[in-house]
């Protein structure tokens, strides 16, 4: 007894000196549902980003796994939940390319959920076995559009980043080869690194040591700007494919109906989060950064949702993939 | 010689005190969790991820490394005791270990599992040492036409594992086949047998099924005949093994360490494919294959050696290449990356120390589990003779939560919930779990090879032969189907099932 009103008042106390705006909000850990798997690249980035919450908030935020399904268990876990701020969803790019790869999900994408903001944009890479014969980007096109029939591309399942991006490649080259999905990115990259198939377009948080490691042969990034972790590598739209600018962002939701004040709460804690020099440090090893503070609000992670939604649906709808 | 100081460096990063102390918390830890049926590795380590924030960078992944490696230790003493698997890869180790225990030589079963699983850990670390950039090429070297001519090689092997009728043995294997496929098509993502119900889109959970075809249903039995008490021996028996069962257990762990060492390496499930290919080799050179399924020693010393060898070298390909060859090291990953490490090619380059200080630590945590463990089985088994009414409840719920933390899915309980009675309906018809099991985990990896094997080679299912690794495993498999075949060994084979019908 003794023990919980110490710890009680101890952690009134950090509620009152940083959270006094948010009406005594959060009184209790929270809890932020990661809709895949311990120890990938997303749960790596809640846990990152969380900690330093947790700091800021004085409560902690522990990280709940509810995989599967493509991240649509754990949203729909979120959307269901009582709208208090004690749960929330760090989901990625999924979120708006599930809205269209699944044709009935137990939730509307766009009304289901509050916004709190931005978290990273991960930049992709186009890589290839080491001895693929093209050596450059432009090269690398022109023998896919030839050998259409005999190249293969890696990715890492129905609605995984790779498959998106293999999706947006697809589409910009106006020309279909086969594609061989595998469960998960580490086995699609021993494939890779075997030789068993002959490219995939990946995250830098999956592809960054191996192109550092000279073990794969990296021909592009399909972000605006080339990268600070691999100057030499030229963008998508350099080399005349802007369509296929891709990232997986990451952004913090909560349900439907949580107050606003708690809203902001939370995305002021995640800019201090994303401030923090040793997060920035963490994620420039994972080939990544995080996202400025105009774009961990809100408004932005909604603009963003709205964008994406509208930009895959036509994207999938023309693949005629789905995952349900 | 390179390797000599790379092993200094490693041994004096992981001799420091704190390295040693987080070593042994480790250890303990996992043998604990392992002992409590239900919750795994994984689980436990994804509980102490966000702990390992605070600490050194070697310290954490020896931790993590010691609560691997020490719940394979831990999941084979609840898999003889009381028939429940705390690992999947212990599940072979329940058919002969817990057979051992009823006959009251438990003590025995204990300390062959640890010799062996020592054993195999030593002769792993080193080969992990040596071997592990070379290593990683052979892991390479198998795509997908490889692999799915090793999985038929396996199944075939599999024939064997089984003892009782074939038909319900083939029965049981299909009916694992079956419930393998749960879940959406990889391929296509089209559902099949989900019953629309997305939580089963990724399939059925292993940990579920097995808890509950081997524990719930165990239980179950129990609970059902009052005066035969046999979940848990009160009788330990004497802890050192005889000299006969020294003699007898020396060539199943040679063998078991060597299947497992290169089985470990393959990513997906090396552990467990090798303990279930160690049972089949020692049950198949056996001069008295009847003894299996009855308490034969062997039965345990070879896979238990061969799942430790191979949880040990399944290291490898996350140490050099930075793949995980399963949820445990995928998890490891995760460690690493939150530490600022990214796994790859480059860690042993510019992390020496970190690199050979984890694997130095690898047999110091195998050895304090040894020295440990033989003295605390008695513990242990005094952990297990709480009374039932007791202890049934409070195994029932550790399986639940272990269960449901693996993916925080309630959907898993109710499996738990079927199989359990699943399993206690097909025990009370002499249907054998293991073949279940088996058909399970390899069904889904037979189908993914195969398809994507087929995609490779754009329909032409002449790549199985024309690849020389996967040739030469057919033509393994054509070989021991013919021995099955031919009518001399099929006579003894009879003989084997007659004998243990009885």
């Amino acid at each position: 007894m003794a023990i919980r009103s110490l710890s009680g008042a101890f952690c009134a106390a950090i509620v009152l000196s940083s959270a006094a705006f948010a009406q005594g909000y959060p009184e209790r850990q929270i809890t932020m549902v990661v809709p895949f798997a311990a120890g990938g690249p997303t749960d790596t980035v809640a846990r990152l980003v969380g900690e330093k919450m947790s700091t800021d908030l004085g409560r902690q935020i522990i990280i709940e796994n509810v995989g599967g399904a493509g991240g649509t268990l754990g949203a729909a876990r979120v959307a269901q939940a009582d709208p208090d701020g004690y749960t929330l969803l760090l989901h990625h790019i999924g979120m708006a390319t599930s809205a269209s790869l699944y044709r009935s999900l137990p939730y509307d994408t766009l009304e289901a959920f509050e916004y709190v903001g931005l978290v990273t944009e991960v930049p992709m890479v186009m890589v290839a076995r080491r001895d693929f014969e093209p050596a450059d980007f432009p090269a690398f096109i022109a023998y896919v559009k030839e050998n259409a029939g005999t190249v293969s591309m890696a990715n890492a399942g129905i609605g995984a980043a790779s498959h998106l991006c293999g999706m947006l490649f697809q589409s910009a080259i106006e020309t279909q080869f086969v594609t061989v999905p595998y469960r998960g990115t580490g086995p699609a990259m021993t494939d890779l690194l075997g030789g068993q198939v002959d490219f995939m377009c990946d995250q830098t948080t999956n592809t960054s040591q191996q192109i550092r490691g000279g073990t794969v042969k990296a021909y592009a990034v399909t972000t605006p700007e080339r990268l600070e972790l691999f100057p030499d590598l030229p963008t998508v739209a350099e080399e005349g494919l802007p369509q296929m600018e891709v990232s997986i962002w990451h952004g913090i939701y909560a349900p439907k109906g949580t107050p606003e004040e708690v809203t902001e709460r939370l995305s002021a804690a995640l800019q201090v989060a994303l401030a923090d020099p040793g997060v920035a440090r963490s994620m420039a090893d994972l080939g990544t950064a995080p996202s400025p503070a105009e774009d961990a609000t809100p408004a932005a992670l909604k603009n963003q949702l709205e964008t994406e939604i509208a930009r895959w649906q036509p994207v999938i709808e023309s693949a005629g993939v789905y995952a349900d | 010689m390179d390797f000599m100081s790379n092993l200094a460096l490693g041994f004096s990063v992981a001799s420091t005190m704190e390295n040693l102390a987080f070593c042994l918390i480790g250890a303990l830890l996992g043998t604990l969790i392992g002992v409590l049926p239900g919750i795994g590795a994984t689980a436990t380590i994804a509980m102490l991820l966000p702990i390992t924030f605070q600490l050194e960078p070697v310290s954490s992944l020896i931790m993590l490394a010691g609560i691997y490696y020490g719940a394979q230790y831990g999941g084979s003493t609840t898999a003889i005791l009381i028939n429940m698997p705390g690992e999947s890869s212990s599940a072979v180790t329940a058919i002969d270990g817990y057979q051992m225990a009823r006959q009251g030589r438990a003590g025995a079963a204990l300390a062959v599992a640890a010799i062996g699983s020592f054993f195999a850990g030593t002769v792993a670390t080193f080969l992990v040492a040596i071997f592990a950039p070379p290593l990683t090429t052979i892991a390479l070297k198998f795509g997908s036409a490889e692999y799915f001519s090793l999985l038929v090689l396996g199944l075939i092997m599999s024939v064997a594992l089984a003892h009782g009728s074939v038909l319900k043995a083939l029965a049981m294997v299909v009916l694992g086949l079956l419930l393998g496929m749960v879940g959406n098509d990889v391929y296509e993502g089209t559902p099949r047998f989900t019953m629309g119900i997305t939580a089963f889109a990724d399939g059925l959970n292993f940990v579920a099924l097995a808890v509950g075809v081997f524990g719930i249903a165990e239980i179950l039995r129990n609970l059902e005949n009052e005066h035969d008490r046999a979940v848990v021996t009160s009788h330990v028996g004497r802890l050192w093994p005889s000299r006969t069962d020294f003699r007898a257990m020396i060539a199943p762990i040679l063998r078991g360490t060597g299947l497992g060492a290169v089985l470990g390496i393959l990513p997906g499930g090396g552990a467990i494919l090798a303990s279930f290919a160690s049972y089949t080799v020692e049950k198949r050179l056996s001069k008295n294959p009847k003894e299996f399924g009855h308490g034969a020693i062997a039965g345990v010393a070879g896979p238990e050696s061969a799942n430790n060898a191979g949880a040990q070298t399944s290291f490898i390909p996350l140490l050099t290449l930075g793949i995980p060859a399963n949820p445990v090291m995928a998890l490891m990953i995760g460690a690493m990356i939150i530490q600022g490490i990214v796994p790859g090619p480059n860690v042993a380059i510019e992390q020496p120390g970190l690199f050979w200080g984890v694997i130095a630590s690898m047999w110091i945590g195998n050895l304090m589990l040894v020295i440990l463990n033989l003295p605390l089985i008695g513990l242990w088994v005094k952990l297990l003779t709480v009374p039932y009414f007791i202890l049934f409840p409070i195994i029932m719920a550790m399986c639940a939560i272990g269960v449901y933390s693996v993916n925080s899915n309630i959907y898993d309980l109710y499996a738990v919930a079927f199989f359990g009675l699943l399993g206690y309906v097909m025990g009370k018809l002499r249907f054998e779990p293991a073949p279940l099991l088996l058909g399970f985990v390899l069904g889904p990896l037979l189908e993914e090879h195969l398809r994507r094997a087929m995609i490779l080679s754009r329909g032409d299912p002449m790549t199985f032969v024309t690849r020389p690794i996967s040739l030469t495993l057919l033509v393994l498999a054509c070989i021991v189907l013919v021995l099955v075949l031919v009518p001399a060994v099929r006579r003894n084979r009879a003989e084997v099932f007659t004998e243990s019908e009885v």
